[in-house]
């Protein structure tokens, strides 16, 4: 069970970001999750919105190069130690992580986790193995 | 006391140096009609024949040859000798990524060593000097001219080559150099160097033979005082030979050419019009002593103006200025040859889109070349380490076609501007 992450190219130039946010305010697009690769030139931003078809047709119109990606969505107790047991599947597994990052909702002392990793279906079936079910859009509000 | 290599050549008489370009002219168009069928094709399309050709007087009548000719006839087909007679080959990049191929006999070696001894001789070289040649050797023809010049001059020769400065100083120090030869902006790296390094005191250079790429006259002046030497300007391109085609003397107010090899005209790069002397136009030179690789009328896309005012140095040769620009679109960055055409096939050969902008810059008297180009969807990656590898990929097939580094900078769609008319492929920020 995955999630759609919307990916767009950023120049490094002032305004860029800012530029993405405007476009998906102004559409009551809201995001869940946010985060920034970058090199010294350029970067990736990463999104997690409620609305990912609807953002990405407004990013593409804007002449945004962009692309969608699945990621695997996983609750963890929000409490010290809470991702320790996630990281050690993964590790126990040989499953790669490409990148991960958090989203802003907490509910009921859960924090969430976005996963990107080498192979989704071995993350999925190893989480389930060990009674953990990767969190679906339903339950993040998110619009399939 | 002026000197130098071959007195009774540099020095001798006009008429002398005329009869001398009018026998040798009249000597190589036959030679060319009966061993480069190339060129014989050009002449017979034009309608002229080697018996049109009597005197220097009647040069204009050949065809011109430009490096689109040099690219059609990749590899060997403007040789004027077969290949048992070459010994040796220099390269530079042309366009659309072809190379320059120029062949040389060892007599062809032979003379162009001469025209860098002179050069040597005039900035006041002698079998004392310690030479330290660093231009990069290999197919790059500085290197292996100036180092031809400097034995024939007797000077103790450092085969340097380009890069290493930490080497090219101790050098320096250690066994006293006194000539340099290097590209001026290296030059002034080097320069800047020593100063840093507070090795002003422990160097013995007294002058400087510098040439490949464009250079002020502040930069000459900043070079001198920073070396404590007199920095001379070199002229010359792999068609022709290499560096030493023309040279400056002690009045620094113009490079003689040797006029004894090569024939100079200038023209009106759209009419191709012969101009008279003084006037501003596009260098052509014709090889009249050249075997392996005798190329007549080229066009060298060089703008610049030629004198035969009398010189206080006592040479008769022609004095070209430095060249003002170009005619073509070609850029020389770090003394290497660079097109836009070459960076064009490049990317389209790696799948990026042809719209690119190249930005040359000079940061601490050094070249840089910067390459824009639009991110596609298709090359596009969530994973930034997937893009940052095919930058990669980018950056080493433009090192393996331009011979240099260039950075490459990934910008946002639509970013460069599209063209209205004619688009701006290149921003020469370089002041000089």
């Amino acid at each position: 069970m995955t999630v759609h992450q919307i990916s767009v190219f950023l120049e490094n130039r002032a305004g860029q970001l800012s530029e993405i946010t405007q476009v998906l305010a102004a559409n009551a697009i809201d995001m869940r999750a946010i985060s920034i690769a970058e090199t010294s030139d350029y970067g990736v931003l990463r999104l997690i919105v409620d609305q990912p078809q609807k953002a990405t047709t407004l990013l593409l119109e804007h002449g945004f190069i962009l692309s969608m990606t699945p990621v695997t969505v996983v609750a963890v107790p929000d409490q010290p130690g809470g991702l320790a047991p996630v990281l050690k599947l993964l590790a126990d597994a040989n499953i790669d992580i490409e990148y991960m990052y958090s989203l802003f909702t907490h509910t009921d002392g859960k924090a969430y986790m976005v996963f990107r990793v080498s192979d989704d279906e071995s993350f999925s079936g190893t989480l389930k193995s060990h009674g953990i079910e990767p969190v679906g859009t339903e339950e993040l509000g998110i619009q399939a | 006391m002026e000197r130098y290599y071959q007195p009774e050549i540099e020095c001798a008489s006009r008429e002398q140096i005329l009869a001398w370009q009018n026998e040798r002219l009249v000597k190589q168009v036959r030679h060319v009609w009966d061993s480069v069928p190339y060129y014989r094709k050009k002449m017979e399309e034009k309608g002229v024949t080697p018996d049109d050709i009597q005197s220097v007087a009647d040069l204009h009548k050949l065809p011109f040859l430009t490096k689109d000719d040099l690219r059609d006839a990749y590899p060997y087909g403007l040789m004027g000798r077969p290949l048992k007679d070459c010994v040796r080959i220099q390269s530079t990049s042309g366009t659309t990524g072809r190379r320059v191929v120029a062949f040389y006999t060892q007599h062809d070696i032979d003379l162009w060593e001469d025209c860098c001894a002179r050069a040597i001789v005039a900035a006041g070289g002698t079998n004392e000097d310690v030479c330290h040649v660093c231009y990069g050797y290999g197919l790059f023809t500085g290197g292996p001219g100036l180092n031809g010049g400097s034995h024939k001059v007797g000077c103790l020769t450092l085969p340097m080559s380009s890069g290493n400065t930490d080497r090219q100083l101790q050098f320096m120090v250690d066994l006293e150099s006194t000539i340099l030869c290097c590209t001026p902006s290296y030059a002034a790296f080097l320069a800047e160097s020593i100063h840093e390094r507070g090795l002003r005191d422990k160097i013995k250079l007294k002058a400087g033979i510098f040439g490949a790429e464009a250079w002020s006259e502040e930069m000459r002046q900043d070079i001198q005082n920073k070396l404590g030497i007199k920095a001379y300007d070199i002229y010359g391109l792999t068609e022709t030979s290499g560096p030493g085609v023309a040279f400056e003397c002690s009045e620094q107010t113009g490079m003689h050419i040797n006029e004894d090899h090569f024939i100079a005209e200038i023209i009106d790069p759209n009419t191709g019009e012969v101009l008279p002397e003084g006037s501003k136009g596009e260098l052509v030179f014709t090889s009249i002593t050249k075997e392996a690789f005798p190329l007549l009328r080229y066009r060298t896309r060089d703008i610049c103006v030629l004198t035969r005012e009398k010189c206080s140095c006592g040479r008769t040769h022609v004095k070209m200025s430095k060249p003002m620009g170009r005619s073509d679109d070609m850029l020389i960055v770090k003394g290497v040859n660079v097109f836009p055409s070459q960076i064009e096939t490049v990317l389209l050969e790696q799948g990026y889109p042809a719209n690119y902008q190249i930005i040359v810059d000079r940061v601490n008297n050094s070249d840089t070349l910067e390459v824009m180009v639009e991110m596609t969807p298709e090359n596009f990656s969530d994973n930034l380490g997937k893009i940052t590898e095919m930058e990669k990929g980018l950056v080493a097939a433009l090192k393996a076609m331009l011979g240099i580094y260039a950075k490459v900078k990934l910008v946002a769609p639509k970013t460069i501007a599209r063209s209205e008319g004619k688009a701006i492929r290149v921003i020469d920020k370089r002041k000089i």
